[in-house]
Order: C-alpha cells, then structure tokens, then sequence
C-alpha cells in the first residue's frame, strides 16, 4: 500500500464515521414529541365527537399542526410554554359558579409541563410542520393586503358576535370573551390560511367546537383573518 | 365531458371542508357545548364570557319567568338558528342553524322552557 493509498484510505473511514456520528445526532423530531408531547396532544386525529370526548381532551389538537402554527413560533413556545388560553383548553372544565355567576378557576387550569431544549424544540417544530391538513386551500390571504381597520372592528364586535368569545386588542386596549382563544397575539402564532378556513368551517377542524358556523362572503372572512392576524 | 367536469366540481365544491359529523346530543349537553359559555351554568345570563366583560349586550337570563315568558316558542327557535339579529337582539347571539339540526333547536325550546318553568304568556 502506498501512502497515497494510506490516504485514501485514511480518508474514507474518517468520512464514512463523520456521516455516521451525524446520523445518530440528527434529532428525530416525532421520536421527542412521542415521549414529551403525546401524553396530552393528539397528531393523528380524528377530533373528539362527543361532548364527553371534548371534555376529556387533555391539550390543542395537533393532528394540522403544520397548517395551523407558525414554524417560529412553535419552535419559540415549545421552549418556553406560556399560558394561552386562560380558561383552559375546555372552558367548561374550570368552572364555578357562585350566586348564579360562573367564573374560570385559575388554579385549575395548567400549563403544559413539557419544556424543551433549542435543538429538540427545532425538531419537534419540524415534525408538526409536517402535519398539514391536506385539503386546506393554501395561498388564500395575502397577508400584507391592505384592509380597514374600522370596518374589520365592525365586523368582529358589532355585526358578528367573535368579541362574545375572543379576546383582541383594539385601539391598543384589550376587550372581549374569554370562552375561546386570545386573538392577541394571533398574527405572531397562526399561518393567516388556517384563520380564514377555520373561520369559513369551525366543524371541519372540530366536530364538537362551541364556536358557531356563519356564512360569510370571502371578502368578510378575508377582512375578518386580516385583522386577526395584523400586528396590534 | 364538459357537463361531468362542471359535476365533478360540484362534487368537490361541496366536500371541500365539510364538517366531520359530530354525533348527536341531548339538549342538556348541547346547553352546556354551546349556551353556557354566555348564558351560564345557571341559565341567568351570566356566563364566563359575560363575567369576563365580553359582552356589550347582556346575555339572556333563561331562568326568568318574567323575561323568557315574553317569547313565543317560534322566536326561540328562531333566534337559535338564525341569531339575535333575525329578533331584533344582539349580533352577539350567535347563529346556530349551521351547527343544530331542527331536532336539537326543538329539544333546546323544550329544555328552555324547563329551566324557565315558564310557557309563553298568552
């Protein structure tokens, strides 16, 4: 054998364990959601049919993770959880009522217990991306369309009831219901597809939601999504 | 061709994020998944979403006599399914006829009533 040959040789097995070290180290995003996350999130759906079933949902269902969530937001959140539905992910699981007025009890409502590292939270938002919903029409709302303000405020606290449910910011100040998702910070957490088409279709995603149905013109609904999603 | 194609879409048209089918419920539960978040546990009005301050109009008090005995069955059932606003009450009051079928906004009426003890007043 020559040097060269040595080299050569020398050379291959130096790459060849390279390529190997790299394989064990890539990190497996559905490996760490199995063992972190799937104790309380369904990936593989369907969505609860019952009430029964709704009540015993445990966390959001993430079976459309990938059309719903922003991937930098994810991989921000999974880090780090913070409250985002301060009534739980059922309302009706935390409540009392006390002289025929109900209230959310706070000390039984919990934060997801899973925190992960950088690289794992990167992996696993890589995996949820993964999990999109396949007949979601894509490319509907150009996020950067202008739209006014004024009437997307009418729309969403006078001529349909979503302030009944969600919370938003107006005019920096935050008004509405607590029974759904804060609207809050929407823009920074939902791709504005999904918005539209769970506006357009609240049971398509969620058989048992509490959030009613309502025909909309597209105009409407993509007014609706914009506000929703637009930095407040 | 051209006429299977325009049926084609329809078709697709039409399955294109239709609801997957929640199974039915009886009035009590449908009273908890959908009413209570504003009307309350209790039926006085005062759900979450009113305690919370949500609301700009005050959702319903159902265990009144006095108010709930002003409406006819008909108005009930009509501004289940098509919201407050085809009463003349509050957008808030959502439309639920997407949602209900016609059997469950009866069952609703009935149960209305129940917590009410009320009949409309003649």
């Amino acid at each position: 054998m020559t040097l060269n040959q040595l080299l050569k040789a020398a050379w291959g097995g130096l790459t060849l364990i390279i390529a190997m070290a790299g394989e064990a180290t890539a990190l497996d995003g559905k490996a760490i959601f199995a063992e972190k996350c799937a104790s309380c999130h369904n990936v593989t759906g369907p969505a609860p049919t019952t009430l029964q079933g709704v009540l015993q949902r445990k966390a959001p269902d993430l079976f459309y993770a990938g059309s719903k969530f922003k991937r930098e937001w994810l991989v921000r959140w999974i880090q780090s959880p913070t409250p985002i539905r301060p009534s739980g992910v059922m309302f009706l699981n935390h409540l009392v009522t006390k002289d025929g007025k109900d209230s959310i009890n706070k000390e039984t409502v919990k934060l997801c217990s899973s925190k992960l590292s950088a690289p794992d939270a990167e992996a696993v938002a890589d995996y949820l991306t993964t999990l999109k919903d396949s007949k979601m029409r894509v490319g509907v709302v150009d996020r950067g369309k202008k739209f006014s303000t004024s009437r997307a405020v009418q729309l969403f606290t006078k001529q349909y009831p979503c302030i009944g449910c969600h919370t938003v910011k107006i005019r920096n100040k935050e008004a509405g219901g607590v029974s759904g998702p804060p609207l809050t910070d929407a823009g920074d957490r939902l791709n504005p597809d999904w918005v539209y088409a769970r506006i357009e279709n609240p049971q398509y995603w969620d058989p048992k939601t509490w959030m009613p149905k309502i025909d909309l013109s597209h105009e409407k609904r993509e007014t609706l999504t914009l506000f929703v999603v637009s930095p407040k | 061709m051209k006429r299977f194609a325009v049926a084609l879409g329809y078709i697709i048209a039409a399955t294109a994020l239709s609801p997957a089918s929640g199974q039915a419920e009886p009035a009590e539960v449908i009273y908890k998944l959908y009413c209570v978040q504003c009307h309350g546990t209790a039926g006085t009005g005062q759900g979450i979403n009113q305690t919370a301050g949500g609301l700009a109009v005050s959702a319903r008090d159902h265990a009144s006599a006095v108010q709930m005995s002003k409406l006819a069955d008909d108005e009930i059932r009509l501004a289940i399914a098509k919201g407050g606003d085809a009463v003349q009450k509050s957008e808030l009051m959502p439309p639920w006829g997407k949602v209900l079928t016609g059997k469950e906004i009866d069952d609703l009426v009935v149960y209305l009533r129940k917590l009410c003890q009320c009949v409309v007043a003649k």
